[in-house]
């Protein structure tokens, strides 16, 4: 499957990915709009880690054997059969929250909602995702590990 | 005492409809300009900070900003510039002396602009070299004057060639050390030179570990300061070079502060850690051409004769006679540098009006070179400002064997000619020794896009020679009959050995 490589020295941490997750998820898919309008309703599936010079651009890592789908009592934490990413199924979430404290990377948080899960969804019908495509160092390359 | 008879060079603009609040100007300007006010929710910009670097310009999302040089902020007067007035502020406020990084912008001549190229026409033809083998490959190095060979049906070259440069676009990326760039920039320029083929140059910052597995493609330095020269470091480049001069700033020496003097760097250029890196204004061991050809040998015996040795110098008053005297002294190749050569910190006055064009420097060093009988003993390496392709294959029919970039170097690397090189905070990760900036420039684009630039170079030099109906650069080579000046006086013309246009 397609795996988001993190390459920590590299990272300016500007931010950019997380700019363009936001506008990726919104209704509206204008950036303009999506800060205005929508900004409150979104939070992004990346997260820039900083401290003092480092920083990097963390995702959801899509586990092999993925914590957060163990610990789902609803199985609404589950992996997409076709492109093998872990998705939130929001329907049957119930905000339990145990996939949070599963998660061994700290990439899943509550939605904006405060009622469901959100994460990367590794954007959805797109072949690249944003946070890759818009990342102006190269900090985020798209890998395909060949496993399917 | 406050700055007030100071004025913000740059005015920047903010699209209020556009600005999302993202916050990623705020965060990718060294200089602290944008600043994010937590209680109104809001980015504001501070002008005053500004250089005109445009790194929040090409980061913003949305093309909310735009950076505006301040045009009407004094009195127009066509003697007192507004930079001329600036600077004495400046000086009247802080004392001493002015500084700058990169190469003269002053508007004076660019004498490329004023040369024109041939083309076939009827007469001859043109050769396309799409179609037809197109010959770069350029040796830098001493040629001997006559080849003797053993007859026979398979004939021998008895004449031994003294070491050379084999480079696969006449075109060399210049002189730029570790401690004036991030080793990120040095590590870029000695990767797309290995993979193109053609060298990249340590300056005088030694040669760091990191960089050591591309030494055949580098040519080392030894400067007045001898930073990071042992036996080790000659033998591991391509070629040695001695360095007399820069164009930026011919006759000064150079200044690396202590804080820039990283424990990196301080191994790389094998000096204790946090001190000033001080290269002196002459080497104090040449004081002459003979002191010159002594320095010349002893590094020759260091190499055993294997590797080409090379002085650089600044073009100034004189220049034929000097270089002439460098080829007497030994070596292999001469580098001039013109007075629109860059830096990364120079006193402004120097950089500004120290110096001659290169075009000048170079058609008289080809010229006495010539008429002296010893053009074959050594290569000319011009560097100066070639900003294009154009202007390499003039130089070339001018008289040079090979151009070195610096400044288009850099540029194709993201800088924007801010020419704060000297203050170490460069936005774009290039002249500055700072983690949280150098990280900014991923040694994997630069050298994509260095690479890119010499390919595309390499294909408009063919074009261009094609054009001409020239199958090899070394056809080309001081073949000032393809050259043809315009809007330049009758001693100019003749200064550069070039007939007018219509002629």
């Amino acid at each position: 499957m397609k795996r988001i490589r993190i390459c920590e020295e590299h990272c300016i941490g500007c931010g950019l990915c997380e700019v363009h997750c936001v506008v990726q998820h919104s209704r509206s898919r204008n950036i303009i709009r999506a800060f205005r309008e929508e900004r409150d309703g979104i939070v992004p599936g990346v997260k820039v880690e900083r401290d003092g010079h480092l920083s990097f651009a963390l995702q959801c890592r899509h586990c092999e054997d993925a914590p957060c789908i163990e610990a789902c009592m609803t199985g609404a934490m589950h992996r997409d059969p076709e492109t093998g990413a872990v998705l939130c199924d929001t329907e049957r979430c119930v905000g339990c929250w145990m996939c949070i404290m599963a998660c061994p990377a700290g990439a899943v948080q509550r939605g904006a909602s405060g009622k469901v899960a959100s994460k990367c969804d590794l954007c959805i019908g797109e072949d690249v995702p944003v946070c890759v495509a818009n990342c102006p160092n190269e900090a985020l390359v798209l890998e395909d590990d060949g496993d399917d | 005492m406050p700055e007030w008879l100071t004025q913000a060079e740059f005015v920047i603009e903010r699209d209020p409809e556009r600005c999302i609040q993202c916050k990623v100007c705020v965060r990718q300007c060294a200089n602290e300009v944008h600043r994010f006010d937590a209680e109104l929710g809001e980015v504001f910009s501070d002008s005053d900070k500004c250089v005109g670097c445009h790194r929040c310009v090409s980061l913003c999302p949305t093309n909310a900003l735009s950076v505006r040089q301040v045009e009407l902020d004094f009195r127009s007067n066509a003697n007192w510039t507004p930079q001329a007035i600036r600077n004495i502020y400046k000086q009247a406020e802080q004392g001493g002396v002015l500084l700058t990084g990169m190469g003269n912008p002053e508007p004076l001549p660019v004498y490329w602009d004023r040369m024109l190229l041939n083309a076939s026409q009827v007469t001859n033809p043109s050769i396309d070299p799409l179609r037809e083998p197109m010959e770069l490959l350029t040796y830098l190095g001493a040629k001997p004057t006559r080849l003797k060979y053993e007859g026979g049906d398979e004939p021998r070259l008895e004449t031994e060639l003294g070491p050379q440069l084999e480079l696969q676009v006449p075109v060399m990326f210049s002189t730029m050390s570790y401690g004036s760039i991030s080793y990120n920039a040095s590590l870029a320029l000695a990767r797309a030179a290995s993979e193109v083929g053609t060298y990249a140059n340590t300056g005088e910052g030694g040669l760091h570990a990191g960089i050591r597995p591309f030494a055949k493609n580098m040519i080392v330095q030894v400067a007045s300061g001898r930073f990071g020269v042992d036996a080790d470091y000659l033998n591991a480049a391509a070629a040695v070079e001695i360095k007399i001069g820069q164009g930026a700033k011919p006759g000064i020496g150079g200044h690396l502060p202590g804080e820039k003097v990283t424990a990196e760097i301080s191994a790389t250029r094998m000096i204790p850690l946090g001190t000033d890196a001080i290269s002196p204004a002459p080497h104090h061991d040449i004081y002459s051409i003979e002191d010159l050809r002594q320095l010349i040998y002893a590094i020759k015996e260091t190499t055993r004769y294997r590797k080409p040795v090379g002085v650089k110098i600044a073009a100034v008053h004189h220049i034929a006679a000097i270089a002439s005297g460098a080829v007497r002294a030994g070596a292999d190749f001469v580098a001039i540098d013109g007075y629109r050569g860059g830096t990364g910190a120079a006193p402004t006055m120097i950089r500004n009006n120290v110096g001659i064009p290169i075009e000048f420097a170079l058609a008289a060093v080809d010229a006495r070179l010539r008429e002296e009988g010893i053009r074959q003993d050594a290569s000319l390496v011009v560097a100066g400002s070639f900003r294009c392709a154009a202007d390499v294959v003039k130089a070339i029919a001018l008289g040079a064997d090979a151009c070195y970039i610096g400044t288009g170097a850099l540029v194709a690397m993201g800088c924007h000619l801010c020419q704060k090189c000297y203050t170490g905070r460069c936005n774009w990760g290039i002249a500055t020794q700072d983690p949280y900036l150098t990280r900014r420039l991923n040694p994997n684009i630069a050298v994509r896009r260095l690479v890119n630039l010499l390919e595309s170079w390499r294909h408009e030099i063919k074009e261009i020679m094609g054009g001409m109906g020239i199958n090899a650069v070394e056809s080309l080579r001081g073949n000032r009959d393809h050259l043809r000046g315009i809007g330049l006086t009758d001693r100019e013309l003749n200064a550069l050995g070039i007939q007018m246009a219509g002629e």
